[in-house]
Order: C-alpha cells, then sequence, then structure tokens
C-alpha cells in the first residue's frame, strides 16, 4: 500500500484549517508521509506520487504578501503535478471591493478543487469552508493558525531528535500572542506530547498561561533551561512601536538569542525560526548560519509537508 | 477614476421625503416657508421638495434660486471668493422663513455667499440651511439645519449629487480626484 | 406562521381570555383567572356583554406589555437593515409594546424636527416608539445638544449609544444638564483605549483564535467614572449593556450609597458567551462543554467558528459573567432586560470576524432566551417578565399593569410552545443572529398596546 494510502486511512478532512483538527494518530501519519515524499523527492523516485494531482486544480489565493510559502505551496503542487491557479490579489477583482467569498465562489466555478488561502482576517478559511466547496487548505489566517507551519517544524525537530518528540521540552521566545505560527505549533506539539515553555514580555505572552501543557517562564534563562530546542519568532517591527513593550533595544537584550545564550538550554540544543529572520534582533547573524540552526531543513521539510497535505486532502 | 455610489435613487428620496418633513415640523406648519435653491443642483432640489410639501400638506411652498459663481483667479485652482453673478426669481422672503436648499455642503463659502445675497433680496425672518450632503471641511462657521447624509471625507476626494433633472439619474456619488 | 400586525391606529379591542395565568409583576400577583379587554381597557370582572369574545387562555400567560430600553430602528440613513415600521412589527411579534428608538442613525437624532420626524413615523407603527436623543451633536462627543428642546419634542432618553462620552469633563457637563429635567444619561460604558481594535472578549477563548480581546476593565472604569460624576452632580445615570460581574457589583455598591444610577442587561449577554465566537452553542446556564482532551483531533467547528453574527460591543462574556449578570436581574441589581436589537444586512456579518458589523437582532428572541434560562432554575419568571416590563417603563415614566379600567397593554404568550428562528419567522428585515436555525422556547400569541392588537398569532383577533 502507498504511503500516501495508509496516511489517508486516518486523515478525514476536506479541510486543513488548523491542527488542532488533527488527532495525533493523524498528526503522525501525516509526518511519516512528509518524510517519506521528501525522501523520493530529493531522489527523484516519486513514482506515481509525481501524478497523483493530475487534471486538480489547485488554487493559491494570498491575500497577505508572501514569497516563501506561496513558492513553498506551488512547488508542492506542482511536484504531485497538479495545475496550479495563482490568484494575484492585487490585479483580481478583489481589489474592485469584491468580497472574499464571491472571490472563492468564482475560483470554484472556474473548477479549481482546493484553495490554498492565506488572509489578515483570522477565520477567513473558515468562512469560506462553510460558503464554497472548495477544499481549504489554510496558509495562515491572521494571528489564529499556520497548520502547515507547525507540521514542518515539528517534522523538523522530531528528525533533530532522534525521532521522538514525546516528552520532550521545547522553548518558544518572541511574540507569541500575534503569532500563528506559535499557535499552530502549541496545538501540534502539546498534542505530541511535548512540554512548551515560553519566553517573551509579558504583552508578548499574556494568556498563554491556561494553554494546557504550556509554561511561561520569566526570563530567557528560565524559558531555556531544559530546553531539547528553541524556536524563536519574527519580531515584527512594524507592531513593535507602541506595541506595549519597550525598545526593540531591550527586546534583544533580555529575549535576543545568540550562541552564548544558546548553551543556557540543553546541550547541542537546535534552533528553529519560521522566517524571515530579523538578523541582530531576535538572533544573531553568526546563531542563524550556525550548525545549531535547522532553518534550512525548515524551508525543505516546507515543501514535503505541503506535499503530504495536499496529497491526503485530495484523496 | 473609479467612483463608488454612497446613495442610490431610494436613498435620495428617502431622504429628501424626510427633510421636507424636518423642514414642516421645524417651522410648525407651513407658513411663512420659502424654498431657495442655489444653482445649479439646489434648484431641482428645492422644487422637489416644495412638492413634498404640497402632496403632504396640500400648501404651494414659493420656490426661488440663486445662482453663484466662483472667481477664478486660476483656472487649476479652486475659487476663493464666491461672487453672486445673477439671480433668477425671487419671490417676496421679507418676513419669511427661508429654506436655502443646495447639493453639497463644503467650506461653507457658497452658502456664505448665497446668505449675503439673500440679504440684499428682503429681511427674512429666518434662514435655514438643507442639504443632501454634508462632506465636512467647514472652512466658516456653518451648520446645516437638514442633513440627508453625514459623509466624512478626504480633501482629494469629490463628492458629486446627480439628479435626473440635470443628469438623468438620481445618485450620490464619491469619487478620488485626479492627480493634478 | 399565521402571524398578524396591527397598528397603534388600529381598532381598540374587545375579547376575554378564559383561565390564562396572570403575571402582574408590579401587583406581585401570579394566578389562573378569566381577564378581560372592553374597549381597549382592561375590564372589571362581571362587567362583560354576554356575547363576548371568547379566546382559551389555557397553559397561556398574559403579562403587561414589554418595554425595550434600547433598539436601534435604522431609519433614518440603514433602511436596508431595518425601518421604524419593521422593528415595531418585530417588537410586536417579541411582546414589546415600546420600543426607545437609539439616536445612532445617520443623521443622528440630534436635531428636534429630526427627533420629531422619527417620532411621526411611529405614530401608526406596531408599538410605540420613544425616543432617546442623542447626547452631544452628531454624536462627536464635542458639543452638546439642546436637551431642554430634545426633552420637550419627546425625548425620553439622552445618549450617544455605539460609544461612551469620550471626556470626563463632557459626562460630567451632560449629566449636570440633563439632571433637572428628570431624564437619565444612557451610557455606552467602552474605553476605547482598551477596546479599540479589539473584536471579543480578552481571554481563553481569544487567546486561542488569535483574536485582539477586550479587557473587563474596558467597561469598568467608564462605569466607575460615570457613577462618580453621577454621585457628584445628582444627575441620573443608566449604564446600557452591562457586560461584566466588575461592573455590575460597581453599581450594586452605588446604589447601596443611594447615587441615581440604573442600569440593564441584554439577552445575549445572558445567554451566550466567549466560545460562541469558537463555535459554542451552549448557553451560559447549559452544562459547560467538556474542555477538549489533547489526544481527540476536533479543532474548530468549520460551521460555527468565528461566525461574524458573534462580534458585539461589548463583546460576548465570560460564562461566569454571564451567570453573575443572571443574578442580577433575580436580585434586582439590573433594572431591566434591553435588547439591544442591532439588525444588519447579510454583507455585513457574514464576512470576515474582523470585518463584521456588531450587533445582532433581539426584540423576537428576547423572552424566549429568558425563558430557557428560567427553565433553566436561573430566574423567576416574575423577575424575567418584571425586568421586561414594569420596570424598564418605569424608567421612562411609562406605567404597566393590569389593573381594571387601564388602557390594555399586554402579551399573551405560551410558554410551553417552541419556535425555529428563521427568515420566515422573523418579521425584522434582518436576520443576523447566530441564534438562526436554532429552536426556542416561548411563543408569543397576542401584544396589544394602548389597547390595540399589534401581533396576533393563531388568536383570530386579527386577519
Amino acid at each position: 500500500m502507498s504511503a500516501v494510502a495508509l496516511a489517508a486511512e486516518t486523515w478525514t478532512r476536506r479541510h486543513l484549517l488548523d491542527v488542532d483538527q488533527l488527532s495525533r494518530l493523524e498528526l503522525e501519519a501525516t509526518l511519516d508521509l512528509a518524510g517519506d515524499l521528501r525522501g523520493r523527492r530529493a531522489t527523484g523516485e516519486l513514482g506515481e506520487d509525481a501524478r497523483r494531482l493530475v487534471g486538480h486544480a489547485v488554487g493559491l489565493a494570498f491575500y497577505e504578501a508572501s514569497t516563501r510559502t506561496r513558492v513553498s505551496f506551488e512547488l508542492a503542487a506542482r511536484e504531485l503535478g497538479a495545475t496550479v491557479v495563482d490568484l494575484s490579489v492585487a490585479g483580481s477583482s478583489v481589489a474592485k471591493g469584491e468580497s472574499l467569498v464571491d472571490t472563492m465562489l468564482t475560483l470554484e466555478r472556474t473548477g479549481v478543487r482546493t484553495v490554498v488561502l492565506r488572509h489578515a482576517a483570522a477565520g477567513a478559511p473558515y468562512l469560506v469552508a462553510r460558503n464554497a466547496g472548495l477544499r481549504v487548505l489554510n496558509a495562515g489566517d491572521g494571528a489564529h493558525a499556520h497548520p502547515t507551519q507547525a507540521l514542518l517544524d515539528a517534522l523538523t525537530l522530531r528528525d533533530a531528535l532522534d525521532g521522538r518528540l514525546d516528552g520532550r521540552t521545547i522553548a518558544i521566545v518572541g511574540d507569541v500572542a500575534h503569532s500563528r505560527v506559535a499557535r499552530s505549533n502549541l496545538h501540534a506539539l502539546t498534542r505530541l506530547g511535548v512540554r512548551v515553555v515560553l519566553g517573551g514580555p509579558p504583552a508578548w505572552v499574556a494568556g498563554f498561561q491556561h494553554w494546557p501543557g504550556v509554561t511561561v517562564a520569566s526570563s530567557l534563562r528560565d524559558a531555556l533551561r531544559e530546553a531539547d530546542a528553541v524556536m524563536t519568532l519574527r519580531v515584527q517591527l512594524e507592531r513593535a512601536a507602541g506595541g506595549g513593550i519597550g525598545s526593540l533595544g531591550e527586546y534583544t537584550r533580555r529575549w535576543g538569542l545568540d550562541e552564548e545564550r544558546m548553551s543556557w538550554a540543553r546541550a547541542g540544543a537546535p534552533l528553529l525560526h519560521p522566517g524571515p529572520t530579523n538578523e541582530g534582533i531576535e538572533l544573531t547573524a553568526e546563531l542563524a548560519a550556525s550548525e545549531r540552526s535547522l532553518i534550512g531543513q525548515q524551508v525543505t521539510n516546507g515543501v514535503a509537508v505541503r506535499m503530504a497535505v495536499l496529497s491526503l486532502l485530495a484523496s | 477614476m473609479s467612483s463608488r455610489q454612497i446613495m442610490g435613487a431610494d436613498d435620495l428620496r428617502r431622504a429628501l421625503v424626510r427633510i421636507a418633513h424636518e423642514i414642516v415640523e421645524g417651522n410648525g406648519g407651513t407658513d411663512g416657508l420659502v424654498m431657495v435653491g442655489v444653482h445649479s443642483r439646489g434648484v431641482p432640489l428645492a422644487q422637489r421638495l416644495s412638492a413634498m410639501i404640497r402632496e403632504h400638506e396640500g400648501v404651494e411652498v414659493p420656490v426661488g434660486s440663486l445662482d453663484i459663481t466662483y472667481y477664478r483667479d486660476d483656472l487649476t485652482k479652486i475659487a476663493h471668493a464666491p461672487i453672486v453673478k445673477r439671480t433668477e426669481a425671487m419671490p417676496d422672503i421679507t418676513g419669511k422663513t427661508v429654506v436655502l436648499v443646495d447639493d453639497v455642503l463644503f467650506t461653507g463659502r457658497t452658502v456664505r455667499a448665497a446668505l449675503d445675497a439673500i440679504t440684499d433680496h428682503g429681511r427674512p425672518t429666518a434662514v435655514r440651511l438643507a442639504v443632501v450632503v454634508d462632506r465636512g471641511h467647514r472652512e466658516l462657521p456653518i451648520r446645516p439645519d437638514h442633513v440627508g447624509k453625514n459623509l466624512p471625507t478626504s480633501l482629494d476626494e469629490n463628492v458629486q449629487v446627480r439628479l435626473s433633472e440635470t443628469d438623468g439619474v438620481d445618485e450620490v456619488l464619491i469619487a478620488r480626484s485626479p492627480a493634478r | 406562521m399565521t402571524a398578524h400586525f396591527g397598528a397603534l391606529t388600529g381598532a381598540r379591542a374587545t375579547f376575554l381570555l378564559s383561565g390564562v395565568r396572570v403575571v402582574d409583576p408590579a401587583a406581585s400577583s401570579d394566578a389562573v383567572r378569566d381577564l378581560a379587554i372592553l374597549d381597549g381597557r382592561i375590564a372589571e370582572p362581571g362587567d362583560l356583554p354576554s356575547d363576548i369574545r371568547r379566546l382559551d387562555g389555557d397553559g397561556l400567560v398574559v403579562t403587561p406589555g414589554f418595554c425595550d430600553l434600547h433598539t436601534h430602528l435604522r431609519e433614518p440613513g440603514m433602511e436596508g437593515a431595518e425601518t421604524v415600521a419593521s422593528g415595531a412589527r418585530a417588537a410586536a411579534h417579541g411582546g414589546f409594546t415600546t420600543v426607545c428608538a437609539m439616536p445612532n442613525t445617520d443623521p443622528a437624532l440630534d436635531e428636534v424636527a429630526r427627533v420629531r420626524w422619527v417620532a411621526s413615523l411611529g405614530r401608526d407603527a406596531s408599538a410605540r416608539v420613544r425616543i432617546i436623543a442623542a447626547a452631544t451633536r452628531a454624536r462627536a462627543g464635542e458639543a452638546l445638544t439642546d436637551f431642554w428642546e430634545l426633552a420637550a419634542a419627546g425625548a425620553v432618553a439622552f445618549s450617544d449609544d455605539g460609544v461612551a462620552l469620550p471626556t470626563a469633563r463632557l459626562a460630567r457637563s451632560a449629566l449636570l444638564a440633563i439632571g433637572p429635567l428628570g431624564l437619565p444619561l444612557i451610557e455606552h460604558a467602552e474605553d476605547p483605549t482598551l477596546a479599540g481594535g479589539t473584536l471579543m472578549r480578552a481571554g481563553q477563548v481569544a487567546t486561542r483564535l488569535g483574536l485582539a480581546g477586550w479587557p473587563p476593565s474596558a467597561e469598568l472604569v467608564v462605569v466607575e467614572r460615570d457613577i462618580a460624576l453621577a454621585e457628584e452632580t445628582g444627575g441620573r445615570l443608566h449604564l446600557t449593556h452591562l457586560s461584566t460581574a466588575a461592573a455590575l457589583d460597581a453599581v450594586r455598591r452605588a446604589k447601596d450609597r443611594g447615587v441615581r444610577v440604573t442600569c440593564d442587561v441584554t439577552p445575549h449577554h445572558l445567554a451566550m458567551s466567549d466560545s460562541w465566537v469558537a463555535g459554542d452553542r451552549t448557553f451560559n446556564w447549559d452544562e459547560p462543554r467538556a474542555a477538549e482532551s489533547d489526544s481527540s483531533g476536533e479543532g474548530l467547528d468549520p460551521l460555527r467558528a468565528f461566525d461574524g453574527r458573534c462580534r458585539v460591543n461589548p463583546p460576548l462574556p465570560f460564562r461566569e459573567d454571564g451567570l453573575a449578570l443572571l443574578g442580577g436581574v433575580a436580585d434586582g441589581t439590573i433594572d431591566a432586560i434591553a435588547t439591544d436589537h442591532a439588525p444588519h444586512p447579510p454583507e455585513r456579518t457574514l464576512v470576515e470576524f474582523a470585518d463584521a458589523a456588531p450587533g445582532m437582532i433581539g426584540l423576537e428572541t428576547a423572552l424566549s432566551l429568558g425563558l430557557a434560562a428560567v427553565d433553566a432554575g436561573c430566574l423567576s419568571l416574575a423577575a424575567l417578565l418584571a425586568a421586561l416590563s414594569s420596570r424598564p417603563a418605569a424608567l421612562i415614566g411609562e406605567e404597566r399593569g393590569l389593573r381594571p379600567g387601564a388602557d390594555a397593554d399586554l402579551v399573551v404568550f405560551d410558554p410551553a410552545g417552541h419556535w425555529r428562528v428563521e427568515r420566515k419567522t422573523l418579521a425584522s428585515h434582518s436576520t443576523n443572529t447566530p441564534l438562526l436555525g436554532m429552536t426556542l422556547p416561548g411563543v408569543v400569541r397576542l401584544t396589544v398596546a394602548g389597547g390595540r392588537v399589534t401581533f396576533d398569532e393563531d388568536m383570530g383577533l386579527l386577519g
């Protein structure tokens, strides 16, 4: 039985709106499938998977600018043989004030079956899922969710930690409150048995103390202590000003990561970052380029994870 | 330059019906009312209001008109100082309550000029102002007594009231002015 | 539904309701008996024509007509969502005989002529329309309106609802000026610096959904400010749509000190909680949904999560606050249930949550939600009905009672009946409520306002 078929037995969703929909079994099956696809893609042995989505039109609807994620999805869809329709938002009827749902219905009428949607409004993919017949893959909705990012992060971490996430401690540092990457990671990692420790200025971690399986640390040292791996988030510069914290300088001094501070975590703890990085702010250039950094693996795993999800949604 | 419709024919009609009622309510009846439309679109608007009052109250409210043009010292600039070009038939306004009617209230300079013109024609007891759209940015302390719609605008926008009498259709549009 | 609507200018009614449960909160009476209306007035028993039209009241409840202190009729300016006429029909369907129209129309109800005009639209509507005039011109929070003249034109209260008065100084001036009129300043307690840009109640659900949250302090700081100002000036303050236990406690303490403050709460704040934004549809008095176990893969319900119709100002409360507010209605600290009926067309609510216009319709579902709370044991029927009728009416100087000789102003409902909330059963032009599609208890059968039947469902008096 093909890897996709095996995984598909555990996956019953029409949509991937957030990782919180996936059971632990589904999560692990998806990660396994992604790992399998990654390997066969690297050696050019995709076989029938390269034709899995032939005749299937996938629409990319990115209402928020993004190059890396959009390219990653496009590559993933093409690797599976899909026809890709890029809804270039700026030039489309969206600019003339057409509603999101109307645009998606038009897309559906042209024969597109799956839409990969990124939107600034939290909940937008849910609105589309209940008002159109398209399969919806959430590529990021406001500060709410970014499920494929959490999946690729989990895959990257699992590989780096000897194939086992259960019982591990992972630190996430930065502007958690406004991060969809953080939220989706919290769902995925806690479901996979990970203990998550959050670190950041109070305004950026407020409210998370109640999240099951999550602790909030009051200093970087406390956040990193016992961490098997560390993830830091991009400081959204446009938000930081007047956003309830002091200066960026203070943020860097209290919460910025460098090679020396990484030693506060467990020996050999790797570093993740969803990109793009602000070198000199949340992490140093040296750290980003060092052997600890798994940023490159994250990008590679991104395509594999998106191939896995697209295959599963289409099946 | 794309324009957006702020009010359609129905919205405009509803607003005028309401303004007509407010005018009568505010005056405690129709006695002494005179409508004076500011050229160009204020005139058909004044006529419509008078017709609505006639239909509802059975009373003929006289309609006059004023023509205010702008003194342009430079064709590319908006006017500084409006002047009265000519006035058409103006009913007797002494001792009356004049309701000045215009389409859009903006800086208030046109209304100021109209007020001056009115007092040249007689001594009304009171002058009230009725406009379809108040778009803000007043340069003079003038407040409309009756307004169809308050529409906050930016200075680079243009509000246009179109009427079937002058433009073939009833609507209110807002558009970004083309860069000069 | 074979429902018929009547007008305030219709024929005065004559009929007898036999064996009906008569609940008159103002008279503290609750008994099953006959109730007769003769030429639009409550009749003395025994003083009736032998051929009087008899209606079977078995199983039905009759109580004084409801009075809503907070309704948005959207006229002038937003007639697509509702008009005075359609809003009054929605009111009659909900058992309301008086609605107070909020002034945040376009243009605002800040001028005497405009107030009179809206009032004139209400003259032949299906419910009495009282006007709440704006407290400041164009509700811009700068210049006070002409309170004396607006009161003379019929305004029953003043409010900039939609926003709080922006400065303590302005609120103090308003309270001082309105005080001698004996009319209340109705405040929408929301501090824009704390609540600005937020979409729901700050809390665990907001954290999970990634939506900016409005902390309870945003309501409390304005409540405490206004109570202090009312206390100092002696003015009458009414706080509308309270949504937190903390604000309720502040009002309770102020009342104990003798401050002239009153307050109301909406049915949706009593019944729904912030988890409705995440897709939950259990009421505050139901058993809470078990916290999602870590290994189950449910996620948020795509059919209900982020439903724009759950966006409201103030936002849906924590469940504990909803229950505290129910306690406030039960113990009388809360003076009234007011619907904050806020109609919006679908293009403003069936959109991304961040773009959804806040507010939901509520005139037609208020009684039903209240009866569900009574069924759950949170509230007595008498307290519910008092909070819907006699207590709000008293705040605007209206009487509510079923004494012989009085003009008949009442509602007859079937507490055991159920109805499904849908487009064809709603009289409002708008359908923006998350209750759409749900079946609720309590069916209004007859509404009589000022002696005239304004709503009749299968009672045979109209149509």
